[in-house]
């Protein structure tokens, strides 16, 4: 469920400055919408060097919290084209360098 | 043993059974005597036996002797049947008379059984065999196929041969079991009390059913994550953060406010989709109504009353269309005006002229092509009392209401609100405002117009951008009045203005005529004083209106039943007429400066030619009931020969003017009305040479 690409390493600066989460994308109502970033952050935070952890912890707690299936990519470059169910997508950035979509597709 | 008291012995139809019969005598003779001596051998090993029991006889039983005992009765048999008839008759053809037929049929049948049994050397029986072998059925050979077989082959008679069929069914059973012992033996049922029963029952039918729900909807997203994509959108994030000085909640309400936009837009495109409906039902719309109307249309058009020419003075009103709306049945008409554009258009303006039923007024817009419904309608709070249609801009509209407002409608905005309205801070009238009349552009092009309230005030409006600038034109003050009239002295200071009319060349001369009667000429250059004042009616001036041709001459309308023409440089009038019935309004007709028309309350137009005659109407036409309807307002049409003439219950009616009320007059015009003072007052005879000469600008 994710997906890691090649980082750059990025001034201490710039870092601080972007270091908030930006919704880039979502059609989630207002509420889930706070949740599921919050959990992102989370989760990126916990597991700062491991992507794949922390995409799997995004997940299982969307699945818990919302239902099933959760499809979580996390990565600093990829691309990609889902179907989704509506008001169920969220695509963020992270941290300066980290690219989150978080969707659901059962 | 009733068969034994029977004289016929025959137990079946057979021939060869008949000769067996002395036989059988025999035997049956044998086996009674048999009987009796049975019946008292029993009953004596009875009485051995149990000596209680004795013989019982039945008490009617024939008490025989021996000797009658021993006695033979002897019966023959005959094979004469005695129930069968002896004398048969049958009609004979040939001799033509009744026969007696000898030949009777002697038999007679007791008793018939048909046996089943087939013998198991007979040809039947081989021939069963056979095909039972080939069907390899299990069913037993003699049991199922023999009832069809027997009948040739076994007369015999059934009791003895009931030892036979047992022997048969002993030997065969072994047979079919010995020859189908390979085979499963079947269950043999009891032939003799076996019987099957099977019933079958309803089915139910069978039912399908099966559902299928909605999936989730879904969309497809895509998108692109790199290093630089997420730099830049933090970078304009920041710059944006930086702008607004907000955070991310600042970029969620521009999103809200995007899809605001985007309803609103689509609001719009649905407005816009019923407009263009809208357009096209306003063509049904008159389409229909010229088919309606079509012969009004005609009349319009082409009529012309031909009994004028026989009448040489006098003419008629044809009436045309009559205009109304549902919604302003209850308000009367105050106000006419015609589109100088569209000249089958005009204006209608509705309220009230009953102090005590002041309430909601319209101003509805007409057209000739569509009388059925207004082309525009706007409702007001206030009761309309006066209107003006800008003469260039015909879609710029004036109204004054009673409630002393000002207002312009602005027929290309869309809303039923006006687009200028005064307010109290912007200097409105502080009584019904009586008429209003758009001005020549001012000096910056900013259009204006004037109104005359009963405050006394005249009052110039300027259109400056979205308000309205006001400028006072003159107030009415009674100066001099005040001594003559001792109305005057209960309203101290001013006069109140109920018309005005502004002369047609000169720009800043205009007359007032006012609720006391007088008609004041004004000059806008001058605010405190008249230029001067006619002492014209006895009660309240309806209308003073200039002559469309003559510089000098106009006609004013009261209360009091008259109507005066006036030569504004003399200040009495050149000609009266009393209508015998306060009129409401008049109007000069826009093709003759000669030819005038008035209304009275008691529903009759009056319209006059001065040049036909100087002193009665040439036409007077009573056009509504007297009782129930007050004509209001008349108007000519500035091209076509008709006049509109508005009630108090809201109507408007059409009326075309026949050829003799607008015959154009040739050079005789010129003196015509100079003649009208000489006829009238010999003090006016002075005034002859100076009308002369300014006369003749008719046509």
């Amino acid at each position: 469920m994710a997906a890691t690409g090649d980082g750059k390493k990025e001034e201490a600066d710039y870092k601080r400055l972007h270091s908030f989460p930006l919704i880039r994308h979502t059609d989630m109502p207002e509420e889930m919408r706070v949740e599921t970033m919050e959990l992102c952050v989370t989760a990126c935070e916990k597991f700062a060097t491991n992507n794949e952890s922390a995409a799997k912890m995004i997940k299982e707690s969307m699945d818990k919290k919302f239902g099933s299936s959760w499809h979580v990519v996390i990565g600093e470059g990829f691309g990609f084209e889902v179907t989704h169910e509506v008001k169920n997508l969220l695509y963020m950035f992270f941290g300066g360098s980290l690219a989150v979509c978080v969707w659901k597709c059962s | 043993m009733p068969v034994h008291n029977n004289n016929v012995g025959a137990f079946t139809r057979k021939g060869s059974n008949v000769q067996k019969l002395p036989g059988l005598k025999a035997v049956k003779a044998a086996s009674k005597k048999k009987d009796e001596e049975e019946g008292v051998d029993p009953g004596d090993v009875l009485d051995e036996w149990s000596h209680g029991k004795a013989l019982l006889k039945p008490a009617d039983q024939l008490e025989l002797t021996d000797a009658e005992l021993k006695e033979e009765i002897t019966r023959i048999l005959t094979a004469n049947n005695p129930h069968a008839p002896q004398n048969i008759v049958r009609y004979s053809f040939k001799e033509r008379s009744y026969k007696l037929t000898s030949v009777v049929d002697q038999m007679a049948v007791h008793f018939m059984l048909e046996g089943s049994l087939l013998h198991q050397d007979s040809d039947e029986a081989l021939r069963l065999r056979a095909k039972d072998s080939l069907s390899e059925e299990t069913t037993t050979v003699d049991t199922g196929a023999e009832p069809d077989e027997d009948k040739p082959e076994t007369p015999a008679i059934p009791v003895e041969d009931g030892g036979e069929v047992e022997e048969a069914g002993v030997e065969d059973r072994p047979d079919s079991v010995t020859s189908k012992t390979d085979k499963k033996e079947p269950k043999l049922t009891n032939q003799f009390n076996f019987s099957e029963r099977a019933s079958q029952t309803l089915n139910n039918p069978l039912r399908e059913r099966s559902c299928q729900t909605e999936p989730p909807p879904r969309s497809n997203f895509s998108a692109t994550a790199n290093q630089w994509e997420i730099y830049d959108a933090y970078v304009y994030e920041l710059q944006k953060q930086e702008k607004n000085k907000e955070k991310q909640k600042a970029v969620q309400s521009k999103k809200d406010n995007d899809k605001g936009k985007k309803k609103n837009m689509m609001m719009e495109t649905q407005v816009d989709d019923i407009t263009k409906v809208g357009n096209s039902a306003r063509i049904f719309e008159r389409m229909v109504n010229q088919n309606t109307f079509d012969d009004i249309a005609q009349d319009f058009k082409y009529f012309e009353d031909a009994s004028d020419e026989f009448r040489d003075q006098e003419g008629t009103l044809l009436t045309l269309w009559k205009f109304q709306y549902e919604k302003a049945k209850r308000l009367s008409v105050t106000a006419l005006c015609w589109n100088k554009k569209y000249q089958d258009m005009f204006a209608v303006g509705m309220g009230s002229y009953d102090f005590s039923k002041q309430g909601r007024g319209m101003v509805v817009f007409y057209s000739l092509k569509n009388s059925a419904f207004p082309e525009y309608i706007y409702p007001t709070n206030s009761g309309v009392l006066c209107l003006d249609i800008h003469e260039q801009h015909s879609y710029l509209v004036a109204v004054g209401f009673y409630d002393g407002c000002v207002a312009v409608y602005n027929l290309k905005e869309e809303g039923l609100e006006p687009a200028y309205k005064s307010t109290a801070k912007t200097g409105k009238h502080t009584d019904p405002v009586w008429q209003v009349h758009w001005q020549n552009d001012d000096m910056d092009n900013n259009h204006n117009f004037c109104s005359v309230s009963s405050d006394g005030r005249i009052v110039s409006w300027t259109l400056v951008k979205n308000e309205l600038v006001f400028t006072d034109i003159i107030t009415l003050s009674l100066n001099g009045a005040v001594s003559e009239e001792p109305e005057g002295a209960q309203q101290p200071s001013t006069a109140c203005g109920t018309s005005f009319d502004f002369h047609k060349q000169i720009d800043y001369l205009f007359l007032v005529g006012t609720e006391e009667g007088k008609i004041y000429k004004c000059s806008k250059t001058y605010s405190s004083q008249f230029l001067e004042t006619y002492d014209a009616h006895s009660m309240a001036v309806d209308t003073v209106k200039w002559n469309h041709f003559h510089p000098k001459v106009f006609i004013s309308c009261s209360s009091d039943w008259t109507v005066k023409i006036w030569d504004h440089t003399i200040n009495t009038p050149m000609f009266t007429f009393d209508l015998n019935a306060a009129v409401g309004d008049v109007a000069w007709s826009p093709y003759s400066s000669t030819v005038f028309a008035a209304i009275t309350t008691d529903g009759t137009v009056h319209v006059f030619d001065l040049n036909i005659n100087k002193y009665e109407a040439v036409c007077e036409q009573q056009v509504v009931s007297k009782k129930k309807t007050k004509l209001t307002h008349i108007e000519f049409n500035p091209i076509y020969p008709i006049i509109i003439v508005g009630n108090d219950r809201g109507y408007v009616t059409s009326f075309k003017l026949s050829p003799n009320l607008r015959k154009k007059p040739k050079a005789k015009k010129g003196q015509e009305l100079p003649k009208g003072p000489e006829v009238e007052i010999a003090k006016m005879e002075k005034l002859l040479s100076l009308l002369r000469e300014p006369e003749p600008s008719t046509l």
